[in-house]
């Protein structure tokens, strides 16, 4: 009685590269909160020496950042050449 | 340590070793070996011109003033890269589409090509960029100074003010040299470019080299220098929520507002992908960059006696520890952080000094107007190249005045919030349709004014350029006006206090400006374009029909691009429209492409200014504006497509329409040249006749038979000569003359006929102007023809050129694998009329008896050319009549058709 039903996302390929660009449009959003978020320990408030822990999590942060960016410009730029594809490719399969 | 004399030379080796960079890429750039040049590596290590001497050497200094905090002016600018698809792609792709120069010509771009928007982001860039300059100045001088005063055995410094000039000097004539070669700003400087990637090398090294040798040569390790940190006075970190907001924010818009970012980012960009390159890896270098300024600053205050400048500890610490080529390689890397930044500001900003403010100056002084020829190229890169001096001599002003005692991160950050003022306008240009001139203009003079007011004249300290009691309870005592605490904010730092109202103020003028006033139809256009930069269809056209000629538009263009860069661009757009020769239709689409090809040179609300000179009354039509404002995009989708195809059709039917009146012409022409060449036949025969009747009468004097048979000996030649010709063209025109292919020397070819036409009109004085050195080109082809043309032309002018002191000019070079030979005289030249049918057969514009040929010459010389693989065109726009002859350096497909 039940059937499988049908596959929702035709295009996948289209529609991974539509949310690979909402990742890099968020990006500078979560970086610039993680920026933010020594605010949130009030280091001048602390007794102890905070300078050396803070700027290993600001690294931390930068790097990861980096990182991010590089993967999803690797990604996005590989698949320069078909940008106008997505439509197309919805339609044939 | 190390001497002076060896610093000194040291420099000017480094110096040298650029000018050579730079020259060597701007050859291969000009040989279209541009490969290297144009990598997403070099663009990346360009944008480095960020990181000035203010980083180099001030983020110590911050450092060890403030600790972690510096670090948001390297996070700011992280956060606009790794979030590039938003922001940048959008800025490079407008800035490629419409050919932007500088950050002033994107904003007066934007909003309807104001100009008066273009000089307000001038002024701006300028007042804010002094300071900076300045402090490149400084730093560079200061760095000398630790080199002078660390030497037991003492060379004094000659003179700080003295350095200063001479740095100063030297930047000046780098910058022009190689900055102002090329007027199109989009040719892109590959020298500067690829000088300054390699500047960014040696800063990186320098640093990174001088940070290892801290944290492992003077300090134990990370875990050391973990310790030393804490037990530091900056082992604690004050944080200010404010300014730790406030200046990650301020930074994120430097790097897009600041002028000599836009200029590399932007302008200099060749292609978009190399901003996701650019993404990741520049945040990287930024990163590499800081990561030993904190350990070099806690170890600096550890080691240096108390006093020490914390802004110089890279150099200090190693002169202290002895290492004395290390300190060498720092100065380097301060050196090279000083210079690349200079010359790229000082070339952004000479950009929009002369576009926006020469140019339309000069535009509206000149009698004429655009219309009036003249050489707009050479003003503009004089004034350019005048700029550069100028900018750099304020800087050096401010550098004199000032006295070069701020910490330099001061006056780092008073120029960053000076350029962010141009982020609302911006960004609202980007990406708001609704932001109107008015708005803009209102926003950037209201941030400007208050940044002014509360940041930059302040920082001149009390007493300075604000008296003290100004200061202190505000002007005429009103205390909401106090510069550092306007409206009563007492609690915010100074710094903080100025963003936030000369920012908050900003938007809101510009914001309310732009709801409350009504956008201009060009600025809609525009602000379309803009927005929907993305969209593949160009948006809707600045101008609805041409009411220009193409030949006056033709003469000024020559005046910007330079008269070979214009022709090649007007002889494309003919070719697209289907037609031979330079002279395009005035379409609406070809001249928006003239516009956007001038402004690449001269800013766009020159090039629309001048442009709107020749088109006049034709701007925008009513229906263009409708296709802006209806919101119906998608009906545009499918118009496009007929619209494509009525534009195929348009040109088929405009390549018919000439066809035919060509043919039409034609045929009046044969019935002319029938009548003509009856009569032309008719009189010799008839004077023949005549005279050999006489010459029957027997009585007639020996004197008077001679002569008469010397009359009718003259016209049987006259008639043979016709005749000759008649045969000549004939076996041209059915391309199976023989060619006598042979190699010779261009210059002797023009030679001999120069000589062999001096006989026509011998009687005139004639002036013939030759590049004799350039004419030296090797020809390989059938020489006699060629020089029957040559000869044809120069008899043709000696014959027509009507100018009282007849001139003639010949310009012979080559371009690739053609030879290219022009023949301009300053006769009134060719009625335009005329310019299509001067190469048929039996064509003749002035009457029969001045002619005094039956009007095969120059139909005799297009078929030459064409049996020689070359062509022979009319060449408009060059005051005169002008001929432009080109053929191949060798035959081509000829030989084969032969054998």
């Amino acid at each position: 009685m039940k059937r499988p039903s049908p596959p929702r996302f035709l295009a996948r390929r289209s529609y991974r590269r539509r949310r690979l660009i909402d990742a890099a449009r968020l990006l500078p959003v979560l970086g610039f909160i993680l920026i933010m978020v020594p605010i949130l320990w009030r280091p001048g408030a602390t007794a102890a020496p905070d300078t050396a822990l803070g700027g290993l999590y600001l690294f931390a942060v930068w790097f990861g950042l980096i990182g991010a960016a590089f993967l999803v410009a690797r990604i996005l730029a590989r698949g320069e050449p078909d940008a106008g594809d997505g439509e197309t490719e919805r339609e044939t399969r | 340590m190390v001497p002076f004399n060896i610093l000194v030379a040291v420099c000017l080796v480094y110096v040298c070793l650029l000018f050579l960079v730079a020259f060597v890429a701007e050859r291969r750039a000009e040989r279209g070996k541009a490969g290297f040049l144009r990598s997403p590596l070099v663009y990346t290590l360009s944008l480095s011109i960020y990181c000035t001497a203010w980083t180099f050497y001030g983020a110590v200094g911050y450092a060890a003033r403030s600790g972690l905090e510096f670090l948001t002016i390297y996070l700011g600018p992280t956060l606009v890269l790794i979030g590039w698809w938003v922001l940048l792609r959008k800025l490079v792709r407008i800035g490629q589409s419409q050919r932007v120069t500088s950050i002033a010509d994107l904003i007066s771009s934007r909003y309807g090509k104001s100009n008066l928007l273009g000089v307000i982001v001038t002024v701006i860039c300028v007042v804010a960029a002094t300071p900076y300059i300045a402090l490149q100045l400084q730093s560079v001088t200061l760095s000398f100074g630790v080199f002078a005063s660390g030497t037991p055995e003492g060379w004094a410094l000659p003179n700080q003010s003295a350095t200063a000039l001479w740095v100063a000097a030297g930047l000046t004539v780098f910058t022009i040299l190689f900055g102002t070669r090329n007027l199109d700003a989009n040719e892109r400087h590959h020298g500067v470019v690829m000088a300054i990637a390699l500047e960014a090398v040696v800063k990186l090294v320098a640093l990174l080299a001088v940070g290892i040798f801290v944290v492992w040569g003077v300090a134990g390790g990370w875990a050391d220098v973990a310790a030393r940190i804490d037990a530091s006075p900056i082992g604690d970190w004050p944080l200010v929520p404010g300014r730790w907001i406030g200046l990650t924010l301020v930074s994120a818009a430097a790097i897009v507002t600041l002028p000599r970012m836009f200029q590399v980012m932007v302008v200099e960009n060749s292609d978009e992908r190399h901003l996701a390159t650019a993404s990741w890896a520049f945040p990287l270098y930024l990163m590499l960059m800081s990561l030993f300024v904190v350990p070099i600053a806690v170890v600096g205050l550890s080691v240096l006696p108390e006093g020490a400048n914390p802004d110089l500890f890279v150099l200090t610490l190693p002169l202290a520890e002895g290492k004395g080529k290390l300190a060498m390689l720092a100065f380097l890397g301060g050196f090279s952080s000083a210079t690349s930044m200079v010359i790229v500001a000082a070339i952004a900003l000479a950009t929009m000094v002369s576009n926006h403010v020469v140019a339309p100056l000069w535009l509206s002084l000149r009698a004429g107007g655009a219309k009036a020829p003249g050489d707009v190229r050479g003003l503009v890169l004089m004034s350019r190249r005048v700029s550069i001096a100028a900018i750099l001599a304020l800087g050096y002003i401010y550098y004199s005045l000032s006295g070069g005692s701020a910490a330099l991160a001061a006056i780092g950050l008073i120029a960053f919030v000076g350029v962010a003022q141009i982020l609302p306008a911006m960004l609202g240009g980007l990406f708001w349709r609704g932001a109107t001139r008015i708005g803009a203009a209102l926003g950037l003079t209201t941030g400007f004014l208050v940044w002014l007011y509360t940041l930059y004249l302040p920082s001149f300290g009390a007493g300075g350029l604000l008296s003290a009691a100004v200061l202190a309870d505000g002007p005429w005592g009103i205390g909401w006006l106090r510069p550092q605490a306007m409206f009563g904010a007492h609690g915010l730092d100074p710094l903080m206090h100025a963003v936030f109202w000369s920012l908050a103020l900003n938007t809101f003028t510009f914001v309310a400006g732009s709801l409350v006033t009504f956008p201009g139809p060009v600025e809609r256009m525009q602000g379309l374009a803009f927005v929907n930069a993305f969209d593949h269809d160009p948006g809707a056209r600045g101008w609805s029909r041409g009411g220009a000629e193409a030949e006056d538009l033709l003469t000024m263009a020559q005046g910007i691009l330079g008269a070979e860069e214009a022709q090649e661009f007007f002889r494309t757009c003919a070719e697209a429209q289907g037609k031979a020769g330079f002279l395009p239709d005035t379409t609406a689409d070809f001249i928006e492409r003239l516009e956007r090809r001038l402004s690449g040179a001269v800013g766009s609300a020159t090039a629309h200014a001048m442009v709107a000179q020749f088109a006049e009354g034709a701007a925008v039509s009513a229906q263009d504006l409708l296709a802006v404002a209806s919101e119906a995009q998608q009906i545009l989708e499918y118009s496009t497509q007929l619209e494509a195809k009525s534009e195929e059709l348009e040109r088929t039917a405009r390549q018919l329409q000439e066809a035919n009146e060509k043919l039409k012409d034609l045929s009046v022409q044969k019935d002319a040249f029938l009548s003509q060449i009856s009569h032309e036949l008719r009189t010799p025969m008839t004077s023949i006749r005549a005279f050999s009747e006489i010459l029957k009468d027997p009585d007639l004097p020996d004197e008077m038979q001679k002569q008469y048979a010397g009359v009718i000996h003259d016209e049987t030649i006259r008639l043979t000569r016709l005749l000759d010709d008649l045969l000549d063209l004939s076996v041209l025109e059915n391309r199976k003359v023989k060619l006598d292919v042979k190699v010779a020397n261009l210059h002797d070819l023009i030679s001999k006929a120069v000589r062999s036409a001096s006989n026509t009109r011998p009687e005139r004085s004639f002036v013939i102007h030759r590049d004799q050195p350039t004419e030296h080109i090797p020809v390989i082809t059938d020489t006699d023809r060629l020089v029957q043309v040559f000869i044809n032309l120069v008899s043709n002018a000696r014959k027509y050129c009507d100018a009282e002191r007849p001139e003639l000019t010949i310009n012979a070079r080559r371009r690739g694998n053609r030879i290219i030979v022009d023949f301009i005289d300053n006769g009134s030249g060719i009625p335009k009329a005329s310019q299509r049918l001067i190469f048929e057969k039996f064509a003749r514009l002035t009457d029969t008896a001045r002619a005094g040929g039956a009007g095969l010459g120059l139909a005799i010389c297009r078929e030459i050319m064409a049996n020689l693989g070359g062509t022979i065109a009319y060449l408009p726009g060059q005051g005169g009549a002008a001929f432009r002859v080109s053929l191949p350096t060798k035959p081509e497909t000829r030989a084969q058709e032969a054998a």
